[in-house]
């Protein structure tokens, strides 16, 4: 229905464009893209140490008889969980390949989100194509026996397809009715989630003799091999690898990223240079989940027990948007941002089961790192920065529903 | 709306306008709907097979009323309505009645269904009725939320956050000081929450979507967080004890009507006077029409003396006390215990009952309940045992609100600034 309703009808996507220059870091000093988000990292660091120092119900139980002794167990706790949280994640080989074994998908969700950002498109929706993705490479996995150079790379194009499907279905969506991809996205998510659980259930796919939402296992040749012995860190890093070089190619080297990128930056100038707006947004919603696919199929083919079970793609999709900000929405910076995700998911395993500190105090970080990135001027309040020239303008545009 | 042969004989065709359109499409998806109900409803059901709907709850004064129907003659009534339906829409005479013909007809839809699931045996429809209404309440609430925040153009998607941390204090608070204590916490967690969402949109300009995106993984790390590293340990501060009901005297002994809706807790009657209020207050107050022009047009606004961030601080933190009655609900009132992820995306269905709704607290209340019904029938039909997977109808909101917002159902108008700082000059 987009007859009959002007650009001001409110559905019609005003774009991101200035916000996320001034905040999401495209085109930003290479000094800027690391200050802030370095800041922002300590500082939700420190914020952690007190959150974990006013939950301990022993030491607090410590401060009314013996201040002193209570400030040293405090600092101690604090120092503990965090020296966790560093060995837990480079501490020792295995602890390293756990932390690139926990990047692998995050990497590939941190890049959907972020070619939608630069497109001007917010994908909330990657957890959806993760799960979409995941279960066409799981169906590949099991169905077909073939050689395993030839299985995988079916494998990883029934994830692209799945993906990019569902991220499509949403880019159509706002190209041919102008909904919003953020509330499409939303309830995509929540669908793809009810659609795996009866799939999974459903004779199809689910593994003879068993009731409950579990898959049958990928066939041997469809798993992704482990690089080194018995260490969980999979093809799936180097695929990831590969997927930052293409990413940064796709969007800083051919035409189409240049008009992935100019449509994120003003789609009304787009259009008047003859780039059709609609069918960027279908192409970058299904580039941004096929990417997410493959994120999706690095959680059934990458990883014990090798099936599909309920909600197997996580938390991930969300932890995306704050690692895609956190990266400034550049390949190379999502990749050292996924890197550090996943020393915080291997290290915050090590915390939980050394410290005792619940594997939650992640999620909090991460949200702590996005709202300081999301908002320079807090870190800058908080450090007394000068505010950099560049980003003098206040001006933010968000376009609402769209 | 003029029509065809109004106009004299003209050798150019008129486009049809896209409300014309979509009656043709209202049309055709009745007529397939009356097949279908034909079908498989109708010739589905064994012949002389009765279903049973009890319109009473045990113990009620009117006991034992009851509804007894021929399971497949219904079905074909109502696939003849249907098929009525779909003809009269498909004349596109009245345009008007586009969604009401559909209303109806989904309605009846459902009543099919229903009587189709029972074939054979007794259903408690008051019960099922009962539980709609009480269901609906998290999601009107939800959505409740996101109005007052809309309507000033502040787009909140931190209600599932504001929701759940609202329940956890609720948790807390009313485990060590009694449930109002817990009441209260829930309430001023959620304007809390609320004046966090205002500060970052309104001052810093946060992207307001990203601001509702960090606020919800904030409030479900914390509470993750803080459930399993404090409630584990303490166990006594996690049984706040319930809000429990009290039947309206009266009111709460007419039949069918009653039990649905004068039979219930605080949440359900303070949700009803919420949608009262709110609806007043947006359409015939002088607060109301400040609110709506700051969303439509907060230049205007500005130009005629209203102060635009003081009016977006204000209802953005009185829709935080919203969520923090919606996040009650969970712990003082269903549960009774406070557990990782309670509201399980509750705040998102709001927000598509808010838009499913059109921003008006009468059509959210509809909305909450729709959505209500449709988890209410997913816990019934369980009991049933039809063929239809749960998954379905656990997905039928989330379907819904995509058709909504891809206009399939009619333009939804957000407020026209929505999303939108305001930079004053």
């Amino acid at each position: 229905m987009t007859e009959g309703q002007g650009p001001d009808g409110g559905w019609e996507d005003k774009g991101y464009s200035e916000w996320f220059a001034r905040v999401s870091g495209v085109g930003s000093s290479l000094k800027q893209a690391i200050l802030v988000p370095a800041l922002a990292l300590l500082t939700a660091l420190i914020i952690g140490g007190f959150i974990i120092a006013v939950t301990d119900l022993d030491i607090l139980k410590v401060w009314g008889q013996d201040p002193i002794e209570a400030f040293r167990l405090t600092i101690a706790a604090v120092l503990d969980a965090y020296k966790a949280l560093i060995v837990g994640s480079i501490g020792s080989p295995r602890a390293i390949s756990e932390t690139l074994f926990a990047a692998t998908p995050l990497i590939f969700a941190g890049l959907a989100v972020a070619i939608g950002f630069q497109a001007g498109l917010f994908n909330i929706g990657v957890n959806g194509q993760m799960h979409i993705g995941g279960l066409a490479a799981l169906w590949v996995g099991f169905t077909f026996s073939l050689p395993a150079i030839v299985h995988i790379p079916l494998v990883i194009v029934g994830a692209l397809l799945g993906g990019a499907i569902w991220g499509g279905i949403a880019g159509l969506l706002k190209a041919r009715t102008g909904a919003h991809e953020v509330i499409t996205t939303i309830m995509l998510n929540f669908i793809a989630l009810f659609l795996v659980d009866f799939l999974l259930k459903s004779s199809f796919f689910q593994q003879e003799g068993r009731n409950d939402p579990i898959s049958k296992a990928a066939n041997l040749s469809a798993r992704f091999p482990t690089l080194v012995g018995d260490f969980r860190v999979n093809i799936g890093f180097l695929l990831a690898l590969v997927a930052v070089a293409f990413i940064w190619w796709l969007m800083y080297r051919s035409t189409i990223g240049f008009e992935f990128r100019a449509v994120g930056f003003n789609p009304d100038a787009g259009k008047y240079a003859g780039m059709s707006v609609a069918w960027i947004y279908v192409a970058v919603m299904g580039i941004s989940g096929a990417l997410a696919g493959i994120g999706g199929a690095n959680q059934v083919v990458g990883l014990e027990p090798y099936r599909g079970i309920s909600n197997f793609a996580g938390n991930i999709g969300f932890d995306a948007i704050a690692l895609a900000l956190l990266g400034r929405s550049h390949p190379v910076g999502v990749l050292f941002a996924g890197l550090l995700f996943g020393g915080l998911r291997a290290g915050g395993r090590e915390m939980q089961g050394a410290a005792g500190i619940p594997i939650d105090l992640v999620l909090v970080l991460q949200a702590l790192i996005i709202v300081l990135i999301a908002a320079p001027e807090l870190v800058r309040a908080i450090y007394r920065l000068k505010t950099p020239e560049e980003e003098t303008t206040t001006t933010v545009t968000s376009g609402g529903w769209g | 709306m003029t029509t065809d042969s109004e106009a004299p004989q003209l050798t150019i065709k008129r486009r049809s306008t896209p409300e014309e359109r979509r009656a043709t499409a209202v049309g055709i998806v009745l007529i397939v709907l009356a097949v279908f109900t034909f079908w498989v409803f109708g010739l589905g059901s064994e012949s002389g097979s009765q279903a049973e709907f009890k319109l009473s709850l045990p113990g009620a004064r009117f006991e034992d009323l009851a509804w007894v129907v021929n399971a497949q003659w219904l079905a074909f009534i109502v696939s003849g309505v249907l098929a009525f339906l779909g003809g009269l829409t498909l004349r596109r005479s009245h345009l008007e009645w586009t969604n009401i013909a559909l209303a109806i007809g989904l309605g009846l839809l459902a009543l099919a269904f229903l009587t189709w699931a029972a074939a054979g045996g007794s259903f408690s429809l008051v019960g099922m009725l009962r539980s709609t209404v009480l269901l609906s309440v998290p999601v009107t609430l939800g959505a409740m939320t996101g109005l007052m925040c809309e309507r000033v153009a502040v787009i909140n998607i931190a209600i599932e956050g504001q929701l759940l941390t609202a329940a956890f204090v609720g948790t807390i608070v009313g485990s060590a000081w009694g449930i109002w204590a817990g009441l209260v916490g829930a309430l001023l967690t959620g304007a809390l929450l609320g004046a966090v969402l205002a500060v970052l949109a309104i001052k810093y300009r946060v992207d307001q979507i990203i601001a509702g995106v960090v606020i919800n993984i904030f409030a479900l790390g914390l509470t993750s967080f803080l459930a399993r590293r404090v409630l584990t340990e303490a166990q006594d501060l996690n049984s706040p004890g319930k809000f429990s009901s009290f039947k309206i005297p009266f009111l709460g002994d007419i039949p069918v009507i009653g039990p649905m809706f004068f039979d219930h807790n605080l949440f359900v009657y303070g949700t009803f006077i919420l949608v009262i209020i709110l609806h007043f207050g947006f359409f015939y107050t002088r607060w109301g029409l400040r609110s709506r022009s700051v969303g439509e047009h907060p230049e205007a606004a500005d130009t005629v003396g209203i102060n635009v961030y003081r009016t977006r601080y204000r209802n953005v933190i009185l829709g935080g006390f919203i969520a923090g009655f919606g996040g009650a609900f969970f712990t003082l009132a269903q549960v009774s215990r406070f557990e990782e992820n309670l509201t399980a995306g509750i705040g998102f269905i709001g927000l598509a009952a808010m838009i499913f709704g059109r921003w008006m607290p009468l059509g959210v209340f509809g909305a909450g309940l729709v959505f209500g019904f449709a988890r209410a029938l997913q816990q019934k039909l369980g009991i049933l045992g039809t063929p239809i997977p749960s998954e379905f109808l656990s997905m039928t909101p989330y379907i819904v609100t995509l058709i909504v917002v891809a206009g399939v159902v009619g333009k939804a108008r957000p407020p026209a600034a929505d999303g939108q700082p305001y930079i004053k000059d």
